[in-house]
């Protein structure tokens, strides 16, 4: 900043360059200099203090055992090294937390991009009529608060009045008592998850769709091919940098897993649908700020993970 | 030509049942807003409100003070908005269309946090707002999602389509470096800004675990964090306002989303991000 003041006003002057055509292109990449980082300048402020300075300081945080009670003097604390994370993985709430989220991601994310890519070639091909009013509906569970979605959920899920068991009931299944048994809250909040969130697959699943050339489905279908072996051998194949781009951000936000267990169970019953997300808020409020960072960096360590293994899987083998 | 019209019924069929799957809950939350606690109780379940009521609702303005949170939420969605539309435009200009000093490293620290998850920064962020004093206030709800890098990137994307010439045209004109993006770039942005806001209008209404922490009175609730704890504390049995509750909560960025979802849509099927 303090060179561009002064290179300014002599630079108006004329007297720092000899020729004066040069002088104007350097006076121009001073000004277009200065002009980008007073443009630059209110996002860099509050990007290096909420955050650079707080990614830093979690690192930092990690391997300390800051407590609530430290609050004032964030570095009047003592550095513990991995203490942190060799006590995580001891941790049997931690371990359980990390089974749970595994789970949820597991079976919910292909359950999720299943019933996403479903309706997308539904609505790609197949059908003219009422395809925006088809889209408009099942992207709305999408930009719901998803506290609302699990409020509402909550009375779906019950065992005895309940919109899902009453559904089930007519078919003559008896339902179980979804939130209130170790078994089936995961189950309920996995497709709880599922229904709110195909809506963003589904979209993106469309865009991608529109890249598959409709000439190759023709071509096999005149040599026999039918709907399902086009969709296996051509679909599928073509669809492979969206199936990517979908899984990864899918699995990023389920390895987040917290609203839904945070409103619905709280975590219960028998810590069942507790997650790693949600037992890290809880240390946090335990006032253990210390552990707290750690399990975050724990996460975040896992999301990057998994991301890398999905870019191995989906991109080498194409 | 005839398989196909028969593969076309089932399609329909199908998307029917998908359909109604998933507004049947929407549907249930509203017309259950309506109902009274007898009736949400019943055992079958009743679709209409037999005796359709509004008590909930005033219950929820009055005595619950839903009209203070719905304030809140407001002027945070707001504020953070405007705050993302400028800060995170002036920024993906800079980096699309000028040349400075520091400009890649620049782009390359921004985009690197984009794939750090928020739990991450959450415990320093709670330091830091509690140490400058914002904790439990309307500031320390909004100035840490001013600026995201995701509305950087998708600024500068935009700007890098609009063409080079504009700028040297305003050059020649003798106008300012900051006149022609406020005259010329940043009006032809309007697509641009226009996804940018919606997206960031949403993620704010909607955003739940920071104002949880930092709002402790409840004169600073939003709408998400009044209804989960007002569901998970001791009156979490009145169905009939809880419903209500969810109501207000959806209704509104419903009504913003029907008004808008071409522009929401695309922008999502070309950004891919929530």
């Amino acid at each position: 900043m303090a060179t561009t003041t002064e290179v300014t006003p002599r630079g108006e002057t004329g007297h720092t360059s000899p020729s004066p055509r040069r002088g104007g292109a350097g006076m121009r990449a001073v000004r277009e200099g200065r002009a980008a980082w007073t443009l630059a300048l209110p996002f860099c402020l509050l990007f290096l203090v909420f955050t650079a300075w707080p990614v830093l300081q979690s690192l930092f945080m990690s391997f300390t055992d800051t407590k609530s009670r430290d609050l004032r003097s964030p570095f009047s604390v003592n550095v513990v090294g991995f203490d942190n994370f060799t006590k995580a993985f001891a941790d049997p709430v931690f371990r359980k937390a990390a089974l749970n989220t595994a789970y949820f991601v597991l079976i919910g994310m292909p359950l999720t991009l299943g019933i996403a890519l479903a309706a997308a070639v539904a609505l790609d091909k197949g059908i003219t009529r009422f395809r925006s009013a088809f889209r408009l509906g099942f992207y709305l569970p999408v930009i719901t608060s998803i506290v609302a979605v699990a409020v509402v959920w909550r009375f779906l899920l019950q065992q005895d009045f309940g919109l899902i068991n009453t559904v089930l009931g007519w078919v003559g299944i008896p339902g179980p008592n979804w939130l209130g048994d170790p078994n089936w809250a995961m189950p309920g909040l996995i497709l709880m998850a599922s229904w709110r969130n195909f809506g963003t697959a589904m979209i993106i699943f469309l865009a991608g769709l529109q890249g598959v050339p409709w000439v190759l489905h023709e071509a096999a279908a005149i040599d026999g091919a039918g709907a399902w072996q086009r969709f296996r051998h051509i679909t599928l194949p073509m669809l492979r940098p969206t199936m990517l781009f979908v899984s990864v951000t899918t699995s990023i936000g389920y390895l987040q897993f917290f609203e839904e267990p945070f409103v619905m169970t709280s975590g219960g019953p028998l810590n069942s649908t507790i997650s790693m997300s949600m037992y890290t808020y809880k240390q946090f409020g335990f006032g253990n700020y210390g552990y707290a960072a750690s399990m975050s960096y724990i996460i975040f360590v896992v999301i990057a993970i998994v991301a890398a293994i999905q870019f191995r899987l989906l991109r080498d083998n194409t | 030509m005839s398989a196909h019209t028969r593969g076309r019924w089932w399609l329909y069929a199908l998307l029917t049942v998908m359909l109604v799957a998933v507004v049947a809950p929407f549907a249930w939350m509203v017309l259950g807003s309506f109902k009274t606690q007898g009736e949400l109780l019943q055992n079958p379940p009743t679709w209409w409100p037999q005796t359709a009521t509004l008590d909930n609702y005033t219950q929820l303005f009055s005595r619950l003070n839903f009209k203070q949170y719905f304030f809140n939420s407001t002027v945070v969605a707001v504020a953070v908005t405007a705050g993302n539309l400028l800060f995170c435009s002036m920024l993906g200009y800079a980096l699309a269309m000028l040349s400075f000093k520091g400009k890649k490293a620049l782009f390359g620290v921004v985009m690197a946090t984009l794939m750090i998850p928020g739990v991450v920064t959450f415990v320093p962020l709670f330091v830091l707002v509690a140490n400058i004093g914002l904790i439990d206030s309307l500031p320390g709800l909004i100035l840490p999602f001013l600026v995201t890098p995701f509305g950087v990137f998708l600024m500068r994307q935009f700007f890098l389509g609009l063409p080079r010439d504009l700028l040297d045209a305003g050059r020649v004109d003798g106008a300012g470096e900051l006149r022609i993006f406020t005259r010329i770039f940043l009006p032809l942005a309007g697509p641009a800004l226009a996804t940018l806001g919606i997206l960031t209008f949403l993620g704010s209404w909607n955003n739940f675990l920071w104002p949880l922490v930092v709002a402790q009175q409840e004169q600073h609730y939003t709408l998400p964090v009044a209804l989960a704890l007002y569901s998970t504390g001791q009156n979490s049995t009145q169905y009939g306002l809880l419903l209500a509750g969810a109501t207000v909560v959806v209704v509104p960025v419903l009504l913003v989303f029907l008004v808008f979802q071409r522009r929401f849509i695309e922008g999502i099927a070309t950004t891919g991000i929530k």
